[in-house]
Order: C-alpha cells, then sequence, then structure tokens
C-alpha cells in the first residue's frame, strides 16, 4: 500500500518492522493522529468502543472534506493497544511519537492516561483524554493533557447536588444512603468524594462497601442491604458488576427509594436496559450523556446501531474528544504540535453532542464540561436533569 | 573470570545504546526488556538456581514498589533512599515468607502456590488500607530531576535500570561459582541428598529467596518512578509473576544469561505482535500464546540450552535430572553428575562436616 | 451485629456459590492429582464451556441444563486432544516447560474468544433465573440451587468411577507410581489424556450450572482460578471428596467472611486459609500423606 510504503520511509528505523494499521485513505497531505485504546485485556470491551467512536468522527471529519485549514487534509488514523495496563499505552505512544503523529485521543481507563499523558508529554505531543475521570490526569501541571468531558470530582459534586434537590422536591423523603463501589481507581476515588459531601447535605451514609473487580457474587452485599434499609443505594462500578447487583436485588426483592449511580457501569447503558428491562426500570444515573435535544446526536446513535454497537458513553465520548481535536487543528491551522496545543487552549469548540456549557480549557480541564442526570423510564433512558435538557419528569422516589 | 569480561561487555554496549539510539521506541523497548531482565533474573536465583518455583514474586515487586511509594509521599524521602529501603524491605519480606514456607517443609508446587497466595493476601491488604492509598493507589507527584529519580527521557532510567541488571548478573554468576551457589544447586537436584552431604538446605534457600525477593523489590520501586503510579493489581497481580517465570524459563533457567535472553526475546515478541494486525484486537496475543507453546516445542531448554549460546561446562547446571519440584514433595532421581561435580571442585581440601549448619562461602 | 437470619442466608448463599466452586476444583484436582500438572488453562477452558452454553441456547434455543449432554461430552474431546495432541508433546515432560506450555494455551483461548466473540459480555435470559425459593428465612435463587445438586451428583458419579471402574483403577494407578503402571501394561499418556478430557469436562458440567446466574466474557474465567486451587490444597491434591468438602468450606467462607469483614477484605480469608493449610497440614483435609 503506497501509504504504508510512505510512512516507513519516514518513520525510524525500528518503527519499520512494526507496522501500524492505518485506516483513512493518505493522500499528499494527511494529518496524522495516535488513537491509543486498551483494545484487549480486561477493558477490551470500553476500549474497543472508544476505538469506534474515534474512527467515525475521523471519518465524518474526512467526509466533511478533511481539514480546510489545510487545504482539505485528511486525518489519517495511527490505532494503538494499550493492553489494558500503564506500560503498554506508554509504548504505544512513543511508536506514535515516532510515527510523526500530531496528537494523541485516549486512553479511556484513568490509570493508563496518568502514564500516556506523561510520556506524551516527552514530546510536547498533545493529549486529549477521551474519559479518564481521575482529577489527577488534569492537575499534574502537565501543559499537553486535555479532557474534554468531566472528572469525577464534578460528578459526585453534581450528583450529590442533584440528589438534594430531587429529595427536597419529593418532600424529604429520602435520608440514609448506602454506597457500594468498585475497589480500583474509580470506585474508591468516587466513594471518597461523596462520602465527603453527602454529609454536608444532610444525609446519613450508612455504609460504604467495596468490592472486588470482577465480582462473582453480590448475595452478601444485598444481605447487607435488606439488613440495613437504606433509603438510597448508590452503586459506582462497572458494567458487569452493576448488572450482576441490580439482578441480585431484584432477585431477593430488595427495592429502596431509590438508586441513584454516580459514574453507574449500566446505569445509563442501552445494552443494561435492554438486556434487564425489569431491573433496570426507575435507575437514575449521573453520568457522560449526550444531549438529547440535539439531532446530531440522535443522527450518531442511530449510525452506531446500524453498526451493531451499542451508543454507550464511551463512543460518544471518544468520537467528541476526536472532534474536538479535530477543531483544534482547523483553528491551528498546523498540524504541528505546539500549534495545536495552543489552539486547544484558546479553542471555544461548539460543534459537538454534548450538553457542555461554554468550552473553555483552564489548565487543560474544560470547565463547561457537566454530567447529566439521566432515568430509565419505561425502557429507555431520559434525561431528567438539568431542565435545559430534560426528556422527562423525575421519578422520586421510586414508590412512596 | 569469562563471565565477568562478558558482563562488562554487555554492560558497556547496553549504557552506550542511549547515547547513540535516539528513537524514543528503541529506548522504551530497551528500558521494558532490562525491566523484564531484572524480574526474570531475580526469579532466577530461586528458581532457576534453587528449584523453588516461585508463582508469586509479584509479593516482592510489589512490596518494593509500595516502599518506594509510601516512603516518599507520606515521608517526604529522598527516591534513592528509599530505593536502598525498598531494597531492603523486600528482602526482609523474602525471609520472612521463605523462612516460613522452608521451615515448614514446603518444597514444590505447594511453595509455588503459597506464594501466590501470599501475593493474594498483600494484594487484598493493599486494597484495603489508606497508607497505600487503597483501592486509589499511588501516584507519584511529578517533579523530574535526578534527585527525584525522575528522568524526562529514558535514558536515564535506562542506566537505573541496567546498573541493578548488572548487579543481578554478578550476583548470578557468583551463585554459578561460589560455594554457597554450589551448595544451592545440590539442594535443587536432590535435597535430602545434599542435606546427607551435610548442605543445610533451609539456610541456602533462605538466602537465595531474600537475594531473590531484593531483586524483585528493586524492580517494583523502579516501575514506580518511571510510571509513576502503583495500585494493588500492578503490584501484587499475577502479570508481573508470570512475566518473572516466562523470561526465566524461555530463557534457559539455571543459567547466568538465560534471563535476559528469553526477557528480551519476549519484550521484541510482543511489540512485534502487537502492531501487525491492529485491526483485529486480540489476534497478537493469540500469536504471541502459540509462540510461547512452540518456543517450549522447539526449545524445551530454553534459549540458552541453545548450543549456539551455551556450552555446558561442568558447573553449568541448565538442565537439571528428574526433580524439578514441581512433582510430588521430595525426592526423585539422582544428584546431577555435574552438581557432585560442582560439590567437589568447591570443597574439595575437607569435606563438609556432617554436623555443619553454617554454609562458608 | 446482624440479624441471625442474615447470618444463615450468608451462609446458605456461601454452600451454594460453593457448589459451583467445588464443580471447578472437582476437574482441576483431578488434573493436578494424576498429572500433576498446575494448569493455568483451568480458567479459560471453563469461559470455553460458558461460550458453548451461550450459544446452545441462543443459536439453538437449548436450555442450559439440558445441554449438559452436549457440552460435557465436547469438553472431554476438547481436552482429550489439548493434553494428546499439545500438552503432552509440547512439555517434554518437564514440569516448567508444562507450566509455560499450559500458560500459553490460557493466553491463546482467551484471545481467541475475544477475536471471535468479541468482548461483549453476554448474559442468557431464561424464564425461572430470578426465581427464589424460600430455605427458611433465606431466599436461594434457583439456579443456585440446582447447581448444588448438579456439584452433589457429579462428585458422586466421580468418586464412584474411581473407584469401581477399570479407567479409574488406571487412573488411580498412574496417579500412585507411574512407572510401576506402565509397567503393569497401562497405556500411560492415554491415561494422562483421559484425565484432562475428565476434568474439562468437570467444567463443562460447571458452565452448564453457573452461566444462568452469572455471565460469559473472554476474561470470564480469571476470576474462578486462584479459588479454585485454593479448594485443590485445601481439600488434598486428588480427592474429591476433598474438593466437595473444600468447595463447599470455601464457599461459606467466602461469604461469612464477605459479611463481616466486606466483600474486598473478605476474600482475605480465603488465602489466609490456604496459607495455614499450606504450612500446618500440605496434604489437606483428605489428602494422603507424601
Amino acid at each position: 500500500m503506497k501509504s504504508r510504503r510512505q510512512f516507513m520511509s519516514e518513520s525510524a528505523i525500528a518503527a519499520s518492522s512494526l507496522a501500524f494499521p492505518l485506516v483513512g485513505g493518505a493522500q499528499a497531505k494527511s494529518v496524522k493522529v495516535g488513537i491509543i485504546h486498551p483494545v484487549t485485556g480486561a477493558l477490551a470491551y470500553s476500549g474497543q468502543q472508544c476505538r469506534e467512536g474515534a474512527l467515525m468522527a475521523i471519518e465524518d471529519v474526512n467526509k466533511a472534506g478533511g481539514i480546510k485549514s489545510l487545504g482539505g487534509a485528511k486525518l489519517e488514523a495511527l490505532l494503538g493497544d494499550a493492553q489494558s495496563t500503564p506500560q503498554g499505552g506508554s509504548a504505544e505512544v512513543e511508536k506514535m511519537n515516532e510515527a510523526g503523529v500530531s496528537a494523541i485521543v485516549g486512553a479511556f481507563a484513568s490509570a493508563i492516561c496518568l502514564a500516556t499523558t506523561q510520556t506524551a508529554a516527552k514530546y510536547n505531543l498533545p493529549h486529549i483524554v477521551d474519559v479518564g475521570v481521575a482529577d489527577q490526569i488534569v492537575e499534574r501541571g502537565l501543559k499537553n493533557t486535555f479532557r474534554f468531558g468531566p472528572g469525577y470530582k464534578k460528578c459526585a459534586e453534581i450528583a450529590v447536588a442533584n440528589l438534594h434537590v430531587l429529595n427536597t422536591a419529593a418532600g424529604k423523603p429520602a435520608k440514609t444512603i448506602m454506597i457500594i463501589h468498585e475497589e480500583s481507581l474509580f470506585g474508591t476515588g468516587t466513594a471518597n468524594l461523596l462520602t465527603r459531601e453527602l454529609p454536608g447535605y444532610g444525609y446519613d451514609v450508612k455504609e460504604v462497601i467495596k468490592h472486588p473487580n470482577p465480582s462473582r457474587d453480590f448475595s452478601n452485599i444485598v444481605l447487607r442491604m435488606k439488613q440495613i434499609n437504606p433509603d438510597i443505594v448508590i452503586p459506582a462500578n462497572y458494567y458487569n458488576e452493576y448488572a450482576l447487583l441490580v439482578r441480585t436485588m431484584q432477585q431477593q426483592k430488595v427495592v429502596p427509594k431509590a438508586i441513584y449511580s454516580v459514574l453507574g457501569g449500566a446505569a445509563s447503558s442501552y445494552k443494561f436496559v435492554k438486556e434487564y428491562a425489569e431491573a433496570a426500570n426507575g435507575i437514575i444515573d449521573c453520568n457522560h450523556w449526550f444531549n438529547p435535544k440535539d439531532k446530531k446526536a440522535q443522527e450518531l446513535k442511530k449510525r452506531a446501531e446500524a453498526k451493531g454497537l451499542y451508543f454507550s458513553y464511551e463512543l460518544f465520548m471518544s468520537y467528541t474528544a476526536t472532534k474536538l481535536l479535530a477543531q483544534a487543528i482547523e483553528e491551528a491551522k498546523s498540524a504541528d504540535r505546539a500549534a495545536i496545543i495552543d489552539a486547544l487552549n484558546k479553542t471555544k469548540f461548539s460543534d459537538h453532542i454534548m450538553p457542555y456549557g461554554q468550552t473553555q480549557f483552564v489548565n487543560g480541564q474544560n470547565m463547561g464540561a457537566q454530567p447529566l442526570m439521566t432515568q430509565v423510564i419505561k425502557g429507555d433512558i431520559k434525561v431528567i436533569i438539568p431542565r435545559d435538557y430534560r426528556e422527562a419528569e423525575p421519578i422520586f422516589p421510586l414508590n412512596a | 573470570m569469562k563471565d565477568l569480561k562478558a558482563i562488562a561487555l554487555f554492560a558497556s554496549v547496553v549504557a552506550c545504546v542511549p547515547l547513540f539510539v535516539h528513537s524514543g521506541v528503541i529506548l522504551n523497548l530497551c528500558m521494558m526488556a532490562l525491566f523484564a531482565t531484572l524480574l526474570s533474573q531475580s526469579w532466577n536465583i530461586l528458581g532457576g538456581f534453587g528449584g523453588q518455583f516461585s508463582f508469586g514474586h509479584a509479593l516482592f515487586f510489589g512490596m518494593g514498589a509500595y516502599t518506594q511509594g509510601v516512603l516518599q509521599i507520606q515521608f517526604g524521602l529522598n527516591p534513592w533512599v528509599c530505593l536502598l529501603l525498598s531494597l531492603g524491605s523486600s528482602a526482609l519480606l523474602g525471609l520472612l515468607v521463605g523462612g516460613l514456607s522452608f521451615r515448614y517443609g514446603l518444597k514444590g508446587s505447594y511453595f509455588a502456590l503459597i506464594t501466590l497466595a501470599f501475593a493474594e493476601v498483600f494484594r487484598i491488604l493493599s486494597l484495603s488500607t489508606n497508607l497505600t492509598g487503597a483501592g486509589v493507589g499511588l501516584m507519584l507527584p511529578l517533579s523530574e530531576s535526578m534527585g527525584n529519580m525522575q528522568f524526562s527521557s529514558r535514558e536515564g532510567f535506562i542506566w537505573l535500570i541496567l546498573f541493578w541488571v548488572v548487579c543481578a548478573l554478578l550476583i548470578t554468576s557468583w551463585l554459578k561459582h561460589s560455594r554457597l551457589g554450589a551448595y544451592l544447586q545440590a539442594v535443587r537436584d536432590n535435597e535430602d541428598a545434599a542435606q546427607a552431604l551435610g548442605v543445610d538446605p533451609f539456610q541456602v534457600k533462605w538466602i537465595a529467596c531474600a537475594l531473590s525477593a531484593s531483586l524483585m523489590g528493586v524492580a517494583g520501586a523502579f516501575y514506580l518512578q518511571v510510571f509513576q503510579y502503583i495500585d494493588p493489581s500492578l503490584a501484587f497481580g499475577p502479570h508481573t509473576s508470570i512475566s518473572a517465570l516466562v523470561g526465566a524459563i524461555v530463557g534457559g533457567m539455571g543459567t547466568l544469561w538465560g534471563p535476559i535472553l528469553g526477557a528480551f526475546a519476549l519484550e521484541i515478541l510482543s511489540e512485534v505482535t502487537r502492531n501487525m494486525f491492529g485491526q483485529l484486537p486480540g489476534i497478537n496475543m493469540v500469536i504471541y500464546g502459540s509462540l510461547l507453546i512452540l518456543i517450549m516445542v522447539f526449545l524445551p531448554r530454553g534459549f540458552a540450552g541453545i548450543r549456539l549460546f551455551n556450552r555446558p561446562k561442568a558447573t553449568d547446571t541448565a538442565h537439571p535430572s528428574g526433580s524439578i519440584g514441581v512433582t510430588a514433595m521430595g525426592k526423585e532421581g539422582e544428584a546431577d553428575p555435574s552438581t557432585r561435580d560442582a560439590l567437589r571442585r568447591q570443597g574439595s581440601e575437607t569435606p563438609p562436616s556432617l554436623n555443619s549448619t553454617k554454609v562458608q562461602s | 451485629m446482624f440479624d441471625l437470619s442474615i447470618v444463615f442466608s450468608s451462609v446458605l448463599n456461601g454452600l451454594t456459590m460453593g457448589a459451583v466452586y467445588t464443580l471447578i476444583a472437582l476437574g482441576l484436582t483431578l488434573i493436578y492429582g494424576v498429572l500433576h500438572i498446575i494448569n493455568f488453562a483451568h480458567g479459560a477452558s471453563l469461559m470455553v464451556a460458558l461460550y458453548g452454553v451461550y450459544f446452545l441456547k441462543v443459536k439453538l434455543g437449548i436450555d442450559p441444563y439440558l445441554a449438559l449432554p452436549i457440552v460435557v461430552p465436547s469438553m472431554f474431546v476438547l481436552g482429550y486432544f489439548l493434553q494428546k495432541i499439545i500438552i503432552n508433546h509440547a512439555s517434554h515432560g518437564k514440569d516448567e516447560n508444562i507450566l509455560l506450555v499450559t500458560l500459553g494455551v490460557s493466553i491463546v483461548l482467551e484471545n481467541l474468544a475475544l477475536l471471535s466473540f468479541n468482548s461483549d459480555t453476554r448474559n442468557i435470559e431464561i424464564g425461572y433465573t430470578l426465581t427464589t425459593v424460600a430455605v427458611g428465612p433465606a431466599m436461594i435463587a434457583l439456579p443456585r440451587l440446582l447447581s448444588c445438586l448438579g456439584a452433589l451428583v457429579v462428585s458422586l458419579m466421580l468418586i464412584i468411577f474411581m473407584k469401581k471402574t477399570d479407567l479409574g483403577k488406571a487412573i488411580r494407578a498412574v496417579a500412585k507410581e507411574k512407572a510401576g503402571a506402565r509397567l503393569m501394561g497401562i497405556d500411560v499418556e492415554h491415561v494422562y489424556a483421559m484425565c484432562f478430557g475428565i476434568g474439562l469436562s468437570c467444567l463443562g458440567a460447571a458452565a452448564c450450572f453457573l452461566l444462568p446466574a452469572f455471565y460469559v466474557n473472554p476474561t470470564v474465567g480469571n476470576g474462578f482460578v486462584l479459588v479454585a486451587f485454593t479448594i485443590v490444597v485445601l481439600g488434598g491434591m486428588g480427592s474429591f471428596l476433598g474438593a466437595c468438602v473444600g468447595g463447599l468450606l470455601i464457599g461459606v467462607i467466602e461469604s461469612v467472611g464477605g459479611l463481616f469483614l466486606g466483600d474486598s477484605l473478605g476474600q482475605v480469608g480465603i488465602f489466609v486459609i490456604f496459607i495455614l493449610v499450606l504450612l500446618v497440614r500440605p496434604q489437606g483435609l483428605f489428602g494422603a500423606k507424601a
């Protein structure tokens, strides 16, 4: 293939023996973009969803004429596999750097993002974090790191504030809370934040339970739930465990006043709602979500589903991050790394499907980012808060 | 000695690599290969030379990593000091675990499994205590400087890890030629016979365990410095334990250069396969796994067993006959003739006293 | 601290989960006890069996319990050929090589699954997966109760098999004294392969009972491997009774430990027991003293 030979002659000696999978027709002018995700190993599903999202974005940009300020140069994706470890991601960044990419989008998991952004920083290579919610990612003072979506501190704050709003509006029926979280970075971090915030609003966190990842069984946790009988259950875990938990609750006939998740793995997942319609009913989630009123979002959803993919957060977050990059390159009028970083710092990117405020990067974090509150109502996921994006009235509590 | 010359040559060649090669990819690969080498070398000391297979070597790796992290973050100690303390803490853990296991006479698969169990226990404990950051793990604040053991490019790290790889090489070479090493290999080949000849198996295995553990601890501390993040699964998970033993076995257990060959080969293999068919995730690992099996079919003694690399000498016990210890506990087969040779060579003048419990080396 | 009914439910849950563990451990103890192989591929094999059960249900509509007569023999065939063709030849009889070969097999299996079925987690929905049966104050899920039954039946069958049939006796002979068995005319390679086959067919049975209450994805096997090894050692290498008792015991310890210490820390209980058994009574509860 012409493109392969071309890029090989540009790369260093080592890279020549390590062929990169190239996607997107390379022409005389193209901008190389590194797309790194954990597509094998424990995080394979999420990694693959992210990759699909990024590829769809690149497809869209190229179809719309590429980077116009660079004479229609097309985006060329170099795909990398982080193999679900930080060192895997780091090695891929090295390769991409050598292959001459202008920027990186990735790497889904916070632990991997910590490593990839750092390695990229060595070469002043702009790195857009697509999901990675750990706040430390953007708090290290790295000039090359940008995150468009919210971190978990923001998510936790909003979740707690909104819980209070819902509760107050319903006459304050809920007081006691039980948090169930997965044991690693994401779950523990979220749980810590919630435990700190909730008492301030007058809630009583009766218990915080941690569970292994992966977890085989939730019977004990549900038993404790039965004993403690909290008004609200807050899960923060990944898809498999979330599904098992909710199924077990349904089995044991434990029905709290609300299941209120924060970055719940399955709560706002079409896959989950489809497979467990009954158990999913009424679950509220504070999570990454697209703007439901945006037609483009609905179109994207249809396209993804036509490909047999679920329209999950990994997909649209990664899609958006890649579109952001394209915009930055457009505004930078150059494929130069420093120029792109500069453009990212200044950009007011608005051509996206996310329900965010004005785009403004401060220390690499987009201040306009926010999660949304969704609820599963009648077998579909509807946005309930904030009002601007509301699709349905929240049902709280689930039952009196 | 011939070995020392070879080690010096190896060290100088590798040390020069960062000076002449500027490709980030190659430097990173070099660093990761050296890192994998250190893991395999440390496993090799206990497993290859000592015949005690450990499946949970990550136990010591994690200990080193967390010591390095906790002392820096919670107590503000200098990373270089922490490195030595990590070495110390893993050595102590090695003494503890080894002492316990060997005192109770655990061998073969039982020893293998108890190390696995210890690794899991530590993983769960580090997940549950705030000192180690619990599930969130430990993050080293970014501050690049030599004093902070954080280098902006891979060069510094390569030289750092190379230093320790050379240390491991020297220790391994010493084991090959010293009396303690001979005793260790004798115990590996036939513990009862060795004991009958006056060797104290417990002491010998115990020391090997501590040596092995300390190197592993250094590797752990190194990992933290490079990637600036550690969590319970990275620290104590099976991934690291497996890397350690795979490199040593594929390369050739009980040899000086085996672990290096094995680790380098596997790193390169993993890099090459990773991007061969990038569009189909998983296929690279299928190839990696198949190649692992094929290597075992065609190179049962590992790379070091290839005639080209190693002319077996009297003291080179690359393939001890009979018991590797993974089969039923205890005795099987006779002492390998090369071990008898080694014993004879080391303690030729005065036969070791039957009652001696101290090992002079 | 906790209601008695809660503790009781926890114990019962532990027993039912333990039954599944037993099924998984039965195969492992056979392989380990006879071939002295630490089979790294055990978890991946379970995963293969789970996918088998999954697709039988989804493509052919066969209920997992009815799929037993299909899955169990298929897994047997898989095990037989795996041992005879790959493991036997690749390892040249050396133990550390067997380790790496089974490791290689597990990597290959896991990633073939990833390639073929992608990383989605899949579940099956059967009408009765959510039904619960009241046992005293506890509500036990029906699939779990059935797996208890299944574990008992399978264990019994295995024990009878080993005692009464010729093959069973041959297996026991090879386990005790390989060279002597060979001298008596027993085809040791064939026995090894049969053992491996039987070991994997136990996994087949485990999969049929496990899937209704669980899920399948390429990495699902990894979560069970360590627990399985613990049970094998606790019960005694090569002892089916030991695997049964060990499985149930571990299930209860895990469950009750999880109740009092939290699910994460509760796992520690399993491994501490493991370590203590290894130190104090390495032959396990029912194993023969070496």
